[in-house]
C-alpha cells in the first residue's frame, strides 16, 4: 500500500490569477514547502510580537512606579504573553517548520509523510495562537479575572500543542520512513538528523502538557479546589516556558549549525558521529521537562539526597550542556582543517549558536542553588539568549535554504550587516538580565521591586535589545521580499553543498525529485562533483 | 547545473502507518504517564485514615460514600487484552489475505470498543464522584476522561481498518497491523490507570 500522497502537484497547481484561488492553495496545499513557509512566516510575525512585547515590558520595568503602562493582573498576563509567544509562538514552531519545508529534500524523499497531517498541525497552532491572544486581551490567561477567557487561553494552549505534535509526527513519520535509499539513520544530514531528535524529544515531552491542560480545565471548569484555578496555570504549566524544556525547541537549531558550518568549510565534516552524539546528548532535556521541573542543584541534606540531585542536575543541565558545546565546538572545527568561506547563513548560523549556548550555560548556573539564582529575572536571561539566539539562527537556516524555498539568493553583505545587528540585539535583551538576576529582580515580575539606581539602566538595554531584534526580523524580511520580488533566480547549487536538496532546481519542484537516487555516503551530492574538496 | 546521481528503483515509504501509529502511541503513553504522576503527586499528599474495620491506615482523599465497582473495573480489565487478541487475530488473517476473518475480527474488536466504552459509564453511574467535592473528583474524571478519549480513537480506527477490509483491501496489512499496535498500547495504558485508580486508589 502506498500512504505517500502522490497528488501534490494536483493541489498546488495554480487553477487562476485570482487571490481567493493564491489563497485556497495556502490553505488546502499539501506541499511541504508551503506548509514550512506558512509556519516560518508566522513564527517570524510573532518575532516582532514577541520583540515589541519584550521592548514594553522592559520599559516597564524601568520605573514602575510613575511609569506604568499596565496596571494590575494585565503585567501578570503581558509576562505571560511574553514568554508564551517566545516560547510556543516563536522558537518551537520555527524550527519545526522549517524541518517540514527542508527535511524531505535532505532525505531524498517526494513529499512529507501525512502532508495534511502536518497541515492540520499548522492550522492548529495558528488558531491556538489566536486564542490565546485573544482570551489575554479578554482579561483570561494566568491571573485573569474572565473565567470563560481563561479557559479559552487553556483551550488556545492545548490546540497549539496538539499542532506542534501533530507536526512532529508528521516529521518523524518522514525520517524514519521515507529515506532515499542507501541512505541509514547515521548518514543522514546533520539537520535532519536533529529534526529526528528534535520532533522524537517533542513527541515524548508535550503531551504532558496535555494532561495538565485537562487537569487544569477540569478543575477550573468545574470545581476550582485542586488545581489553584488561574493562579494554577503557572504552577502546572509553567515548565512548558522554561529551560529544559526549552531546550528540546533548540535542538534543530544547533542541527542548522552542524549541516552549514562543512559546507562554508568546504569540506566532509570529519568528526561527523561526535556531531550526531552530541546533537543527541541535548536530548536528555527531556528528562526534567516530562518531570515538570528543573531539578535545582542542592548539596544539602543525606549523601544519597545529594547524589540524586547531583545526578538529576547533571543529566537535565549538565548533559544538553556538553551536547550543544560539543556541536558547536566540532562544527567550529570543521571551519579549520576546511579553507572556509565565511557567508551571511554560517555568520547568522554560528552567532546564533554562541547566544544559545550562553543560554544553556545560564540555565546550568541558574540551577546552581547556592548561586542564589532561582527564581529571578536571571532565568528570563536565559529563555531570551535560547529564543533570540534561535532566531538568529533560523535566519541563517533561511538564507541557506532560500534559493530551495524561494529560487532565490540573498544580498550577502546586506544579510551579514543584519547579523551584527541581531547579536547586539539579543545580547543587549539578555545579559542585562543576567545581572538583574544577580541583584535579585524578581522573574516574570515589575511590582515589589526596587528599580532605582543602575538596575533601571539593565532594563532600559533589555528593552533596547528587543527593539533591536525588531529591527533585524523587519529588515531580513524585507531583504526577502525584495529579493523575491525582484526574482533574481538561483542556481541549483550556490553554496557547492554536500546534500541531496541542492541537486534539485531552485526553486525546489512540487515533488521534489524527478527520480530518486541511491545514496551511498553522508555527502552524496559531494561524491557526484568532480573532487575539488580538501580531504578530511 | 543540476547534477546527476546514481538512480534508483522506485520505492514506497516502509511502513508509514505503522511507524507514525507507534510515534503517536508513544505521545499518548507519556500523556497517560504524566497524568498518573499527578495522580500519585496528590495521592502522595493526601491525609490518612483508618479503615472502618480498623485493620489498615488508608488514604483520606475519597468521599466515604465512594465505593469503587470492582467488577465493572476488573471486568475492563480483563477485556482489554482479549480486544488485543481480537487486533492480532485481525493482522493474522490480514497476512494470510484472509478477508472474511480479518473483517470478523475488526468488527468483533469494534464491538469490544463499545462495551469498553459502557463498563466506564457504568463505574461513573455506580461511583457517583461529585466532581466539585476534592481534588479526587478532578483528578478521576480528567484521568479516565482520556483514557475513554483514547478508547474512542481506537474504535474509530478499527472502524475505519474495518470499512477498508469490507470494501475489498486485501493488501490492508500495515494498516490493520497499526490498528493493532494501538490496542496494544491502549491494552498497556489501561493496565496502568487500572492499578492506580482502581486498585491502589
Amino acid at each position: 500500500m502506498t500512504t505517500i500522497d502522490t497528488h501534490v502537484g494536483a493541489s498546488t497547481k495554480s487553477s487562476g490569477s485570482s487571490v481567493v484561488a493564491s489563497v485556497g492553495q495556502w490553505v488546502t496545499s499539501s506541499d511541504h514547502k508551503k506548509i514550512g513557509r506558512l509556519f516560518i512566516g508566522w513564527s517570524l510575525v510573532h518575532a516582532i510580537e514577541v520583540a515589541v512585547i519584550g521592548a514594553i515590558f522592559g520599559l516597564e520595568r524601568m520605573s514602575p512606579s510613575s511609569m506604568q503602562i499596565f496596571k494590575g493582573d494585565a503585567i501578570v498576563q503581558l509576562s505571560w504573553l511574553f514568554r508564551h509567544v517566545l516560547v510556543l509562538g516563536l522558537i518551537a514552531p520555527l524550527f519545526i517548520g522549517l524541518a517540514i519545508a527542508v527535511v524531505p529534500m535532505q532525505i531524498g524523499s517526494k513529499a512529507i509523510s501525512f502532508a495534511r497531517l502536518a497541515q492540520y498541525g499548522f492550522w492548529s497552532w495558528f488558531f491556538g495562537s489566536a486564542l490565546v491572544l485573544i482570551s489575554i486581551i479578554g482579561n483570561g490567561g494566568p491571573g485573569g479575572g474572565n473565567s470563560d477567557m481563561v479557559d479559552l487561553f487553556l483551550l488556545g494552549v492545548g490546540l497549539i500543542i496538539v499542532g506542534l505534535l501533530a507536526a512532529s509526527v508528521s516529521i518523524a513519520t518522514t525520517i524514519l520512513t521515507s529515506r532515499a535509499p542507501g541512505m541509514a539513520l547515521d548518514m543522514m544530514p546533520a539537520f535532519s538528523w536533529s529534526a529526528l531528535i528534535g520532533s522524537i524529544a517533542t513527541l515524548l515531552s508535550l503531551p504532558v502538557a496535555i494532561g495538565s491542560i485537562v487537569y487544569l480545565y477540569v478543575d477550573h471548569t468545574y470545581a476550582q479546589n485542586a488545581f489553584g484555578g488561574n493562579k494554577g496555570i503557572e504552577t502546572w504549566l509553567g515548565w512548558v516556558y522554561s529551560t529544559p524544556q526549552t531546550f528540546v525547541f533548540v535542538i534543530m537549531a544547533l542541527g542548522v549549525l552542524a549541516e552549514i558550518a562543512p559546507v562554508a568549510a568546504r569540506i566532509r565534516q570529519p568528526q561527523r558521529p561526535i556531531v550526531l552524539a552530541g546533537l543527541g546528548l541535548i536530548s536528555t532535556a527531556i528528562i526534567g521537562a516530562v518531570t515538570q521541573s528543573q531539578h535545582v542543584l542542592t548539596l544539602t541534606g543525606t549523601n544519597g539526597d545529594k547524589l540524586s540531585s547531583t545526578v538529576l542536575f547533571l543529566l537535565t543541565s549538565g548533559l544538553p550542556l556538553l551536547g550543544v558545546f560539543v556541536t558547536i565546538a566540532v562544527s567550529l572545527l570543521s571551519m579549520k582543517e576546511g579553507r572556509p568561506k565565511v557567508g551571511a547563513s554560517f555568520a547568522f548560523a554560528v552567532l546564533g549558536a554562541i547566544m544559545v549556548l550562553v543560554g544553556f550555560a545560564g540555565s546550568f548556573i541558574g540551577n546552581i542553588d547556592k548561586a542564589g539564582l532561582v527564581g529571578t529575572s536571571f532565568a528570563e536571561g536565559t529563555t531570551l539568549y535560547l529564543a533570540y539566539g534561535g532566531l538568529l539562527i533560523a535566519l541563517g537556516a533561511l538564507t541557506h535554504w532560500a534559493p530551495k524555498l524561494w529560487g532565490v539568493v540573498l544580498d550577502d553583505k546586506k544579510v551579514l550587516g543584519l547579523t551584527g545587528l541581531g547579536l547586539i540585539g539579543t545580547v543587549l535583551a539578555a545579559f542585562p538580565l543576567y545581572i538583574a538576576g544577580f541583584a535579585n529582580q524578581p522573574a516574570h515580575a515589575v511590582n515589589g521591586f526596587d528599580y532605582d539606581g543602575p538596575v533601571a539602566l539593565w532594563n532600559i538595554a533589555s528593552a533596547l535589545g528587543s527593539a533591536l531584534i525588531v529591527l533585524t526580523v523587519l529588515a531580513y524580511v524585507g531583504l526577502l521580499v525584495t529579493a523575491v520580488r525582484a526574482g533574481a533566480g538561483a542556481s541549483d547549487d550556490p553554496w557547492d553543498a554536500h546534500t541531496l536538496e541542492w541537486s534539485i532546481p531552485s526553486p525546489a519542484p512540487a515533488n521534489n525529485f524527478a527520480s530518486l537516487a541511491t545514496v551511498s555516503s553522508s555527502e552524496p551530492l559531494l561524491d557526484a562533483k568532480p573532487s575539488q574538496e580538501v580531504s578530511a | 547545473m543540476t547534477l546527476a546521481l546514481p538512480s534508483a528503483p522506485s520505492q514506497s515509504p516502509r511502513r508509514q502507518v505503522f511507524v507514525a501509529t507507534a510515534l503517536a502511541a508513544a505521545a499518548a503513553g507519556m500523556l497517560i504517564a504524566g497524568m498518573l504522576a499527578v495522580w500519585m503527586k496528590f495521592r502522595a499528599g493526601a491525609p490518612t485514615r483508618v479503615s472502618s474495620d480498623g485493620l489498615k491506615v488508608i488514604k483520606d482523599w475519597m468521599s466515604k460514600d465512594t465505593i469503587v465497582p470492582e467488577v465493572a473495573a476488573n471486568t475492563m480489565f480483563a477485556t482489554f487484552p482479549f480486544a488485543a487478541l481480537m487486533a492480532q487475530w485481525a493482522v493474522y488473517s490480514a497476512k494470510r489475505r484472509d478477508g472474511q476473518h480479518r473483517s470478523l475480527a475488526l468488527a468483533i474488536l469494534f464491538v469490544i470498543g463499545i462495551a469498553l466504552v459502557n463498563a466506564q459509564v457504568a463505574i461513573y453511574a455506580q461511583m457517583e464522584v461529585v466532581l466539585a467535592e476534592s481534588a479526587y473528583g478532578t483528578l478521576f474524571y480528567a484521568i479516565t476522561g482520556t483514557m475513554l478519549a483514547l478508547i474512542a480513537i481506537g474504535m474509530v480506527f478499527t472502524a475505519v481498518a474495518f470499512f477498508r477490509s469490507v470494501g475489498g483491501r486485501d493488501d490492508d496489512l500495515q494498516v490493520v497491523s497499526a490498528n493493532a499496535l494501538y490496542w496494544y498500547f491502549l491494552t498497556a495504558a489501561f493496565t496502568a490507570v487500572w492499578f492506580f485508580v482502581y486498585v491502589q486508589k
